[in-house]
């Protein structure tokens, strides 16, 4: 079927492109938007001026967006320190940690399936001469909290491991991590960004030290985050990355971004007001999607721990069909793809190969991210453009034909390089 | 990436997909490619014996779009030739004519290649019908 004639036979509600990729970005919220503009507007005013009205509603406005951030994740509102985003907010917190207490020691501990943020910035430490140990996860994507303890000695000075992947949406185990932290007196980071808004995340009741937030996955601006900065027990310090006026308790120099901010902090007091009933409805979508896809699909599998999960993920390599062909059947539906040939650099999702699945199956992964704004309509389509795509992909596969037949695929020599 | 209109074609109206008998004699079969590589094709070949002539090619292909398109483009254009002919097939071809992206030249070469194990295949087994067979076996025992 032409995409066309599909296009024509639309159940009622939905309508093209659909977009079912909440962990790349979410589309900002009307009622954030709303909250902004007037700071675009006639309320531009710079929060750091503090001799004039222009200045006091920026700063007020500031605070408190600080207040609601505060609230969702249980810190108190000194604890807060804006920044440009997750990226900077996970180089602040390991690079400020790392050069802060390298008296005290040189060893660092993350694991195998962090956001480039934080393993980029771990690779370049090791080049400063940090040690860095970067822990494997079991197949369900989790870390073992032996391999853990066992990495910890006297020179540890920080444990960054994130909340939930951003890939396979698997959740760590956090509230053991920062106990152990606690008990070794090692500190604790986590990259939150996305699991804040989605499951519950309290810095004192998960033992958490330092944590990174961004607005835009939580249905906030781009360009715009948070880092969660513990002020006792233990008091956290760290040097500050970017120079320049001392701003934020000279933990991050710069003229705030107010009106992104005021929008971190309204998507922020949304999720803190929604996040309970968000979650229930997503964790039903996206069931809806899965039974309805492996219920007509044989040979798909589930990325990464089901129990453990966001309720909004969805990880699925389909066997014997290639992750970009798929997404090009479906072009009408914006989902992303662990293959190969869908990143930049050739490589496979470094994710999916930490969980020990094989390249083909990376290769074969498609990753959905429900969100706020998705309907049963159109689960029901994507799920029926999915089977059919996948159904169609098979027919033209020579390994599907191949398995067919009985052969067994891990046994046979494949020509990578033939011989002319 | 933005697919060029004949790749978008191909992808979704692919030429001669299918298989043929890979035990006929008059049938070379490639496969090329790595299920890790993220690339397979499967390309087949009928020869008429007489001529030379492939008759007749049907593909399969797990890769990417520019994968299908190259390797149903490649069936599309070995069809009429001569075995020899079809072996001057290059991939720079190809690339013209799909207007393949830097990024997706590989899927290009990965397709020639196919096309060359084919008729590989298929040379192999019709020079080995020609041979007596002990010369036969004494090749194998070497190889």
């Amino acid at each position: 079927m032409s995409t066309n004639a599909i296009a024509e036979n639309l159940p009622a509600g939905v309508r093209l492109p659909i977009y079912m990729d909440n962990h790349a970005t979410t589309r900002p919220d009307p009622r954030v938007l709303e909250e902004m503009l007037p700071y675009f507007n006639e309320l531009f005013g710079n929060a750091a001026s503090r001799n004039h009205e222009f200045g006091w509603v920026a700063e007020q406005a500031v605070e408190q967006a600080r207040e609601r951030i505060a609230k969702l994740i249980g810190a108190n509102t000194k604890e807060i320190i804006f920044t440009s985003g997750a990226t900077e907010s996970d180089n602040l917190a390991i690079k400020g940690v790392a050069e802060m207490y390298r008296e005290k020691g040189n060893h660092i501990i993350t694991q195998a399936t962090e956001h480039k943020a934080v393993l980029d910035t771990c690779k370049r430490l090791e080049k400063y001469g940090f040690r860095v140990t970067y822990l494997p996860v079991q197949k369900d994507g989790r870390i073992d909290l032996d391999d853990l303890k066992r990495a910890m000695d006297d020179k540890t000075i920080l444990v960054t491991i994130m909340a939930a992947n951003n890939e396979i949406g698997v959740l760590q185990p956090i509230r053991e991590i920062g106990a152990l932290c606690h008990e070794r007196g090692v500190l604790f980071h986590t990259d939150a960004v996305q699991a804040i808004g989605k499951v519950p995340f309290n810095v004192m009741h998960d033992n958490v030290d330092i944590a990174s937030i961004t607005a835009h996955k939580i249905y906030g601006p781009k360009g715009v985050g948070a880092l969660y900065v513990r002020r006792k027990n233990p008091r956290v310090q760290l040097v500050a990355q970017i120079d320049g006026g001392g701003h934020e308790r000279g933990m991050r120099s710069g003229t705030l971004n107010v009106p992104g901010i005021v929008g971190l902090g309204k998507a922020c007091a949304i999720a803190h007001e929604e996040m309970a009933e968000e979650g229930k409805k997503m964790a039903a979508l996206r069931d809806r999607l899965k039974d309805a896809i492996m219920g007509q699909l044989d040979e798909c599998y589930i990325n990464g721990s089901v129990e453990h999960r966001l309720p909004n993920n969805l990880n699925i390599s389909f066997a014997y069909v290639e992750g970009e062909s798929l997404l090009m059947g479906i072009n009408d539906v914006a989902v992303s793809s662990g293959s190969a040939c869908t990143s930049a650099t050739l490589e496979p999702s470094y994710v999916l190969k930490a969980l020990g699945a094989g390249d083909d199956l990376a290769h074969s992964s498609i990753r959905f991210g429900l969100g706020r704004y998705n309907t049963e309509a159109e689960v029901d389509y994507v799920a029926r453009r999915v089977v059919d795509t996948v159904s169609r992909l098979r027919e033209l596969s020579p390994l599907y034909e191949m398995a067919k037949e009985g052969i067994d695929l891990t046994k046979v020599q494949w020509a990578a390089e033939p011989t002319h | 990436m933005a697919y060029s209109d004949k790749v978008l074609d191909h992808y979704t109206n692919p030429r001669n997909v299918g298989s043929l008998d890979k035990n006929s004699p008059e049938v070379g079969t490639g496969l090329v490619g790595a299920p890790e590589c993220g690339d397979v094709m499967k390309l087949q070949i009928k020869v008429n014996p007489a001529t030379n002539v492939i008759e007749d090619a049907k593909f399969k292909t797990f890769g990417c779009g520019s994968a299908i398109a190259s390797s149903s483009l490649a069936t599309e254009w070995v069809k009429g030739k001569t075995v020899d002919e079809a072996l001057q097939i290059k991939n720079t071809e190809i690339v013209k004519e799909l207007s393949l992206p830097p990024v997706k030249i590989h899927c290009s070469v990965l397709a020639e290649d196919a096309i060359r194990a084919a008729i590989g295949d298929w040379k192999k087994k019709n020079c080995q019908t020609q041979e007596a067979a002990p010369a036969a076996v004494g090749a194998a025992q070497q190889a």
